[in-house]
């Protein structure tokens, strides 16, 4: 790379303080930000794709020209502020359930944890930032932040990028913009999401329609831990569906506009399911706590829902706010990968079912008890 | 759910729904969670429709018969047609003819008009004219304009240097 000033060899960086065990017992963006903010949208995602001018995208790349780009991107960004006592590591320097965890932190995507030789991720000590390196293309930098914040999450996600700018040579036509691997990326290379808790919407069997419509303005719906309109956990991810054409403030206020008004639907669907019948609403959320509090078998799918509709209880006034971060927490801890990690051990989907209600058992053993009276259609 | 959609490519009760509008048409793809999976669709915030229309849109023989070929990476339309993504760079002006078609309607525009590497394009133009100025350099020692020659060799070092300053 021409413009990369390397004069020595880049693959492994000096010293790598933070393990996936830190990673993992350290306060998280993703983990620990949660408040009344995120209530709705519990999390902000940009992603930018990057390549480097003269050579081969990853999918096309050889071996050594692989490990060539690789070598040059990771030192590119392991030099920046932001990634200080961060987490640099190769792809195949990780087991499978490290990569699990790494992916359902939202850290890397499940392509970049069954990709060959030569690829890479480093990841900010708050993990706030992660950068995939040699994924579908040269680099992938993404910035996560807790609740609805599409302008900080670009700020800061420009700035690294025009930094990483400084000793890389992006590809870029002044027509199409940003190079990428798939001609979907071009333009810009950014996708920008937010992870939404639509719970009414969904027990009112609105989500069909609400996806069709964001549909309809150039917006993409996908269920985070499901598929499609009854993503267990009701939480849903959104996220622009064009690159190319608009700048990346246009493509934002068009997405924060969409999402508002997804917001406002859920509210309005929260207030009329406590009119018409909130004696229904609050013996969902009773039984949820119940079986979260004594449950002996719980899958994947049910811990979901089930937390889902205590986080409901929590924006609704049935559990204090300060609850909110527990239940995000767990979102992240009930899936399989953390569950594994936590007992040190493999083990089957059965055995996992109830490790994971042994878990969620010991969590809401001292969680506030249910106070339905407090209740206002309002309160959000 | 009162009345499930049937997976397009299967029949299965569709999880995963998509709509687009392409060339003035709305495109509508619903899709099971097994073929979903099965066509990529396992990013949230990477997965387009375009893209899984792009390689259905693609024309068979007129992508084979055009025969050309990146000349920077080798790649070739038929590769593009296997993996719906490019080799480098340089593919997109090679491709030209393939791409401009299927880039109506996969975006709302079909130029830039975002974020410009700013850092990046100066460099480049400085090393373009630095390539230039080591041609007309040699070319004015092989003619014996000595002059010529040591004019360049001073902006050689002006640029250089301005080089420099551009990487921190
Ligand atoms: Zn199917
Ligand atoms: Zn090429």
């Amino acid at each position: 790379m021409k413009s990369t000033k390397s004069d020595k060899p880049s693959g492994k960086s000096s010293a790598n303080p933070m393990t996936i065990g830190s990673l993992i017992d350290t306060p998280s963006e993703l983990t620990d930000s949660s408040s009344s903010k995120s209530a709705i949208v519990l999390m902000t995602r940009i992603r930018l794709a990057r390549n480097l001018a003269g050579h081969p995208f990853p999918g096309w790349a050889k071996p050594a020209q692989r490990e060539k780009i690789l070598g040059a991107c990771r030192e590119a960004v392991t030099a920046t502020g932001a990634m200080k006592r961060g987490l640099a590591v190769g792809v195949d320097e990780l087991g499978e359930l490290e990569k699990r965890i790494l992916v359902e932190r939202h850290l890397i995507s499940r392509e970049l944890s069954g990709s060959k030789q030569g690829s890479g991720v480093v990841i900010s000590k708050d993990q706030a930032f992660s950068v995939m390196i040699n994924e579908e293309d040269h680099l992938r930098i993404q910035m996560l932040r807790a609740g609805f914040q599409l302008k900080k999450a670009w700020a800061s996600i420009t700035e690294m990028d025009s930094l990483l700018e400084d000793s890389l040579d992006f590809a870029f036509s002044p027509t199409l913009g940003y190079l990428t691997a798939c001609p979907t990326n071009l333009g810009t290379g950014m996708r920008a999401s937010a992870m939404m808790h639509l719970p009414a919407l969904v027990i009112a069997n609105q989500m069909e329609k609400v996806v069709r419509a964001v549909n309809q303005l150039g917006m993409v719906v996908r269920g985070l831990f499901g598929e499609g309109s009854d993503a267990s956990g009701s939480i849903f991810q959104i996220s622009n569906q064009t690159t190319l054409g608009e700048s990346e403030e246009e493509i934002l206020k068009r997405l924060s506009g969409v999402l508002q008004s997804i917001i406002e639907h859920e509210l309005n669907a929260r207030a009329r399911l406590l009119e018409q019948d909130s004696g229904k609403l609050f013996d969902k959320i009773g039984r949820a706590y119940g079986i979260l509090q004594n449950g002996h078998i719980l899958s994947s799918n049910e811990a979901m829902n089930l937390l889902s509709l205590i986080r409901l209880g929590v924006d609704l006034g049935v559990f204090p706010d300060a609850k909110r971060s527990v239940t995000d927490r767990l979102f992240i801890e009930a899936q399989p990968g953390h569950l594994q990690y936590a007992q040190k051990g493999e083990f089957e989907a059965g055995q996992r079912d109830l490790l994971r209600a042994e878990r969620l058992r010991s969590e809401f053993a001292n969680f506030a008890r249910p106070d339905f009276t407090l209740s206002s259609p309002g309160n959000n | 759910m009162a009345n499930p959609l049937k997976c397009d490519l299967c029949s299965k009760p569709a999880t995963v729904h998509l709509t687009q509008i392409l060339d003035n048409k709305v495109h509508k793809v619903d899709l099971c969670e097994d073929c979903a999976q099965e066509k990529g669709v396992t990013d949230p915030s990477g997965f387009s429709l375009a893209d899984l229309l792009l390689k259905a849109s693609l024309n068979p023989e007129a992508t084979v018969a055009t025969g050309v070929r990146c000349e920077q990476c080798g790649f070739t339309p038929n590769d593009f047609k296997k993996q719906g993504r490019f080799g480098c760079p340089a593919c997109y002006g090679a491709f030209k003819g393939i791409l401009d078609p299927m880039l109506e309607g996969m975006h709302k525009g079909i130029v830039h008009s975002g974020k410009v590497p700013q850092k990046a394009l100066e460099r480049k133009s400085l090393y373009d004219k630095l390539t230039q100025l080591e041609v007309d350099l040699s070319e004015a020692i092989k003619a014996e304009r000595y002059e010529d020659a040591a004019r360049c060799r001073d902006e050689i070092n002006q640029v250089r240097q301005a080089v420099g300053q551009k990487q921190r």
